[in-house]
């Protein structure tokens, strides 16, 4: 069984459909397995984070007994990101489990909500917060080569703290930005396919083939999700990661949380959480 | 696109001589199993290599399946029981004549003798779109053919699609809802009981059937309780001839009329949506009124609220209005109205 399903189109040719949904299962497994092994290197193999640097007591001395990470702009999109987010993979998968309900059109509706809060978020992100904050910059790829080469008991330097973000966020934002861009652009012409108030449907806005390949990017997109999702929870409720968890919910974090990870040089909160 | 050819298909066949073993089988072969009742739509299929199941389960030899019996002043109707045994039962003649009138709309005379009434119920669309092999929505494709702006769709949906729009074409289905019948569905795991208005589903649920029927279940029989027998009836069926045809719509309604109003009603339409259509709001809306033009008229909007046509079917919502004031009439009118 490929990945792929394909079909004859009316004039013969062999053209994809979308993806086999077994995919579905290779995904969730994927996923678990990751969870799997990195609870064992966690628990067995991992060595204590150790920072080549601390903030000087004086520094430390004028921040604020919680430190603001996150508005509250930021979290609502955060939280309505992930409500629709989980409403487009429950409608999406769950008739494809069995759970049978008509499941289009709260489909559609999710995908609209999503599409509107990541044009938000881009705008957002872009005018009137640290645009760069998410990205990689030089340090967090040679702090990561350190911390490589620490774990595998090679001698190298003490990594530097964080900045806003760890390389391990700034990576899981990137892929999670990959897949769910796929899947709005793909989910956005495949409301053409559909009825809904916005278009006329037109099935034929583009040729066989390329319905077919944006039906499998966007599936494809959709498990890719579903692995991602589950990575994301399971940092989100580790031990060591529920101050910034929890950061999602309050929009700030402990002083010694911060100090203890965050590079002031590197990153400086706007000011003292309310 | 599908070629009919002399020669059927490779697979294996079994003819089980009871429901119990007709189950046991499905269960054993689960999806690459296909029930075979009359054979009509059957061969079709699988002579045009549409279908191409590994097992054919021919329930002809299970007479526990077959035949018509009282059961609790209504009567229950083995799902294998012809269609002609049904047009001429006296019990579904006396009792459910509503019944017994959409039976004999169906097809021709040949057709219910070998046809049978689980198979009218359970019948798969005749989009001819999807029949002809393409890999539409219903065919586990992307893509309507028939919901497109060059397609040929003059007997599709105007109601309830989703995606795919095709229509259901059964002629008993709607005198089902409107009787308030109860189809038994067993399986290896027991057996169910869903009402006659839940057993038929549309493309939002799932778009590659058109009832509850998984893989491994079977339609036994079919129960109707006494609730309607021998109340006002009415069944039109329209088509582009008079015998030996699909509906384009057709209608089915069972009244009680007390005093000049509407005691209680059900009515129900098909042929306008991919299951028959149980016209709820329409028949909350007239219990308690006058049986007469007004409440008909009312009635007849009422029943086309939310229709949405195609390039070539918007005929089917006056028609569907029509029928819909007739069967309040009791009568068929000499004219349209």
């Amino acid at each position: 069984m490929g990945i792929v399903q394909w079909a004859h189109s009316p004039w013969g040719e062999d053209v994809p459909i979308h993806i086999s949904f077994i995919l579905i299962w290779v995904a969730a497994i994927a996923g678990l397995g990751f969870l799997i092994v990195h609870a064992i290197w966690h628990k067995f193999f991992a060595k204590p984070e150790v920072f080549a640097d601390s903030t000087p007591p004086a520094v430390a001395a004028k921040l604020p007994e919680r430190v603001k990470r996150h508005s509250l702009t930021a979290r609502a999109f955060h939280w309505i990101m992930a409500l629709s987010m989980f409403a487009l993979l429950i409608t999406a998968f769950g008739p494809k489990l069995g759970y049978k309900f008509p499941w289009v059109t709260y489909h559609w509706i999710a995908g609209i909500v999503l599409t509107v809060s990541i044009l938000f978020h881009i705008i957002h992100a872009s005018f009137f917060m640290d645009f760069w904050s998410i990205w990689p910059d030089r340090i967090d790829i040679d702090d990561a080569k350190k911390r490589l080469r620490r774990s595998m008991g090679e001698a190298a330097g003490a990594p530097r703290r964080f900045a806003k973000y760890p390389l391990e966020n700034k990576a899981y934002h990137g892929i999670i930005v990959l897949a769910g861009l796929s899947a709005m652009f793909t989910g956005f012409f495949m409301m053409f396919r559909v009825r809904t108030p916005f278009f006329t449907r037109n099935p034929y806005l583009f040729g066989d083939m390329t319905w077919g390949m944006m039906y499998v990017l966007h599936g494809l997109a959709g498990v890719g999700l579903i692995a991602l999702i589950m990575v994301h929870i399971y940092f989100a409720v580790r031990p060591e990661k529920l101050a910034i968890t929890g950061s999602m919910i309050t929009g700030s974090m402990s002083r010694e949380y911060y100090l203890e990870h965050h590079d002031p040089e590197r990153w400086a909160p706007e000011s003292a959480a309310k | 696109m599908a070629v009919i050819r002399d020669v059927m298909p490779a697979f294996e066949l079994f003819q089980p001589v009871s429901a119990d073993d007709a189950t046991a089988l499905l269960a054993k072969y689960g999806s690459d199993a296909w029930v075979m009742a009359g054979g009509l739509d059957s061969f079709d299929w699988l002579k045009d290599r549409i279908k191409r199941p590994k097992v054919v389960v021919d329930l002809s030899q299970a007479k526990d399946l077959s035949g018509v019996r009282e059961a609790s002043g209504g009567i229950e109707i083995g799902a294998t029981t012809t269609l002609t045994e049904v047009v001429r039962h006296p019990l579904v003649k006396e009792k459910f004549a509503i019944l017994s009138e959409a039976a004999e709309a169906a097809a021709s005379p040949q057709i219910r003798n070998q046809g049978t009434i689980g198979g009218n119920v359970s019948q798969d669309t005749r989009c001819w779109y999807y029949r002809s092999g393409l890999a539409c929505y219903r065919a586990g494709g992307n893509i309507c053919f028939a919901d497109t702006p060059t397609a040929v769709n003059r007997e599709h949906a105007i109601l309830g699609a989703d995606r795919c729009v095709a229509v259901s074409p059964s002629d008993s289905a709607p005198a089902m809802i409107a009787l308030e019948a109860k189809f038994v569905i067993r399986s290896a795991k027991g057996e169910r009981v869903v009402e006659a208005e839940d057993y038929f589903i549309g493309p939002g649920i799932d778009i590659t059937r058109m009832n509850v029927l998984q893989p491994g279940e079977l339609l036994t029989a079919i129960r109707i309780p006494a609730t309607w027998a021998a109340t006002q009836f009415y069944f039109e069926k329209v088509r582009d001839r008079p015998v030996w045809d699909f509906p384009l719509v057709n209608i089915a309604s069972a009244k009680v009329v007390n005093g000049g109003k509407i005691e209680r009603i059900r009515i129900a339409v098909n042929g306008v949506a991919a299951h028959p259509v149980r016209l709820k709001k329409v028949e909350d809306a007239i219990i308690g009124k006058p049986a007469n033009e007004e409440t008909a008229v009312m009635a007849g909007k009422m029943a086309i609220e939310g229709a949405q046509t195609l390039r070539y079917n918007g005929f089917k919502v006056p028609l569907m209005t029509n029928l819909v004031k007739r069967s309040i009439r009791g009568v068929e009118a000499p004219t349209w109205a």
